[in-house]
């Protein structure tokens, strides 16, 4: 489906959604309440097929938190990138693990990297930092942390 | 304090269901984690349960790093990732920035790019070729593999100046210009490769206790390849086609004759044969470009400061371990915002548990060897 066909597609499906044509892709941003129901929407629907999740990382935005999914149908090969807005006091959205097998890794990225609190994620624990780590998350804008880092 | 002869004598010692699973560390040093992976394994008996990574050991927090240096330097903070496909990671980073400032390249640089990709491929396949083999037990292949290696490290170093972290590739184009010696030495390779390649398949392909090893072990299934989101070799063993050079090409790969290798063995055979028909591919690569370098520039006029507008720029290469994206987000600063590396081992890494399970510790080696990693590369 082209950029066009697919904003089409998604805005009969998912009505609350808004759309952001302006990157090489096109953008969705979903709502947090309805985000599951969107997922599944993504992923089962048969012309949409989106069952491949290439990126997905977090953008802090200093006044909030921003997921950010890249997904990929590999059957029709279009892309789509879906974004969520999170509190960024207390960034809760649900896991997604369940139907891409990879978030569960990076979705644990997510979590110490920028304290993101994965709703129902099978194993939510330290990966990449050491254990005993808590609280600061380094890759937030307000970390400091004077020994370990150099600034330019 | 138990003595470990105490131990030994009680009743049922090594019987699972009196003593439970054990837990066996293997790494952060141990040599076939080519690095410093840690995996905690859960067996009963000789069967894994559960393998557990943890990562971190090598983690410089590039990404971070990234965001304090300009839209020049964070290219060359990135060969340190994937230390083996370094000229393809600076790739994927100049193609993203070319893409915010909208440069065109020339075609001579172009030319040059892929050509230096593919040396790359073909010096890091070698690689996993001879540790892969040494992982399973057989020495040889080592020597072998690291003889011709050598001979792409002297081609390097001549045009870029090192052998491992290149740094050749700049916003635009090209560092600098090929060595006048760079087509010969290259011809030279090819001749002597393609005698060679046919050598390894004589001296391991074929042989049976290395097959046993390698087929039926670590099975993984083209859906569960997909959902994992495994790339390169280790999916394209089964049977997904995701090559990027084929699916999104860049560069000169449009114009370029080449095939995408498929296998739909799901095992480690089959991404063990994936590897060895690429190096057959890049080879031929090589071979079409080299005589055909156009004259011209070697790179785009550029600003001395370059400012990325402000959005969002993804791009796509395939290094020799699978795709690899750069996801930058420019606030139209000298900076980037964000930046993001999808390293491939990373997802890769994330099927291990799922290949390795139901499997004897024996097995482990193999399938470790034949996804390839790389730490750095998933530590980042």
């Amino acid at each position: 489906m082209s950029k066009d066909e697919l904003k089409i597609k998604l805005a009969e499906l998912i009505p609350s959604a808004t759309f952001d044509e302006s990157g090489e892709w096109l953008n969705i941003n979903i709502t947090p309440p309805d985000f599951m129901s969107s997922i599944e929407i993504l992923r089962n629907k048969v012309e949409l097929n989106f069952d491949y999740l290439f990126c997905q990382t977090c953008i802090d935005w200093k006044t909030h938190l921003m997921m950010v999914y890249h997904l990929e149908s590999t059957a029709y090969r279009h892309q789509l990138v879906i974004k969520i807005q999170l509190d960024r006091n207390k960034p809760e959205i649900e896991t997604v693990s369940h139907i891409w097998r990879t978030a569960e890794f990076h979705e644990r990225e997510v979590y110490e990297m920028f304290g993101v609190n994965f709703l129902n994620h099978p194993d939510l624990r330290l990966l990449i930092l050491p254990d005993g780590w808590e609280g600061r998350n380094p890759l937030r804008k307000d970390f400091e942390d004077p020994v370990n880092m150099i600034k330019l | 304090m138990y003595r470990e002869t105490e131990i030994l004598k009680q009743p049922g010692v090594g019987d699972p269901d009196v003593f439970g699973d054990m837990v066996i560390n293997i790494g952060p040093q141990h040599p076939s984690t080519h690095g410093v992976l840690h995996l905690v394994i859960t067996l009963n008996g000789e069967t894994i349960k559960k393998v557990e990574p943890h990562l971190g050991y090598i983690h410089r927090s590039i990404e971070k790093m990234c965001e304090s240096l300009s839209f020049r330097q964070f290219i060359y903070v990135t060969s340190k990732m994937d230390y083996l496909s370094s000229h393809i990671n600076n790739h994927g980073c100049c193609l993203c920035v070319e893409k915010g400032m909208q440069i065109e390249v020339p075609p001579r640089a172009q030319v040059i790019r892929v050509l230096m990709d593919e040396l790359t491929r073909l010096a890091s396949h070698q690689l996993w070729w001879g540790a892969g083999a040494m992982d399973i037990g057989a020495l040889t292949p080592f020597f072998y593999a690291f003889r011709e290696r050598e001979m792409i490290n002297d081609i390097m170093e001549e045009t870029c100046g090192t052998r491992l972290t290149m740094n050749y590739m700049v916003p635009g184009g090209v560092m600098t210009d090929v060595h006048p010696n760079f087509q010969k030495r290259v011809h030279q390779f090819i001749d002597h490769f393609k005698k060679k390649i046919d050598e390894y398949d004589e001296l391991l392909t074929g042989n049976v206790i290395f097959q046993h090893r390698m087929k039926g072990v670590g099975y993984l299934s083209k859906e569960d390849a997909i959902s994992y989101g495994c790339t390169g070799p280790t999916a394209r063993g089964s049977g997904v086609n995701c090559d990027i050079r084929k699916l999104f090409p860049y560069e000169v790969y449009n114009k370029l004759q080449f095939d995408e290798i498929i296998e739909t063995g799901c095992d480690c055979f089959a991404r063990y044969l994936v590897r060895m028909k690429e190096m057959r591919e890049s080879l031929s690569i090589v071979e079409q470009l080299i005589d055909n370098i156009p004259e011209g520039d070697i790179q785009a006029k550029t600003k001395a400061v370059l400012k990325l507008p402000k959005g969002e720029y993804y791009s796509r290469v395939e290094t020799a371990r699978g795709e690899f994206g750069v996801y930058i987000v420019s606030e139209g600063g000298t900076t980037p915002y964000r930046i993001k590396f999808r390293s491939p081992g990373y997802s890769n890494l994330s099927a291990l548990d799922h290949m390795a399970r139901g499997g004897k510790i024996g097995d482990l080696v193999a399938i470790m060897a034949m996804i390839d990693l790389v730490i750095p590369d998933i530590d980042r």
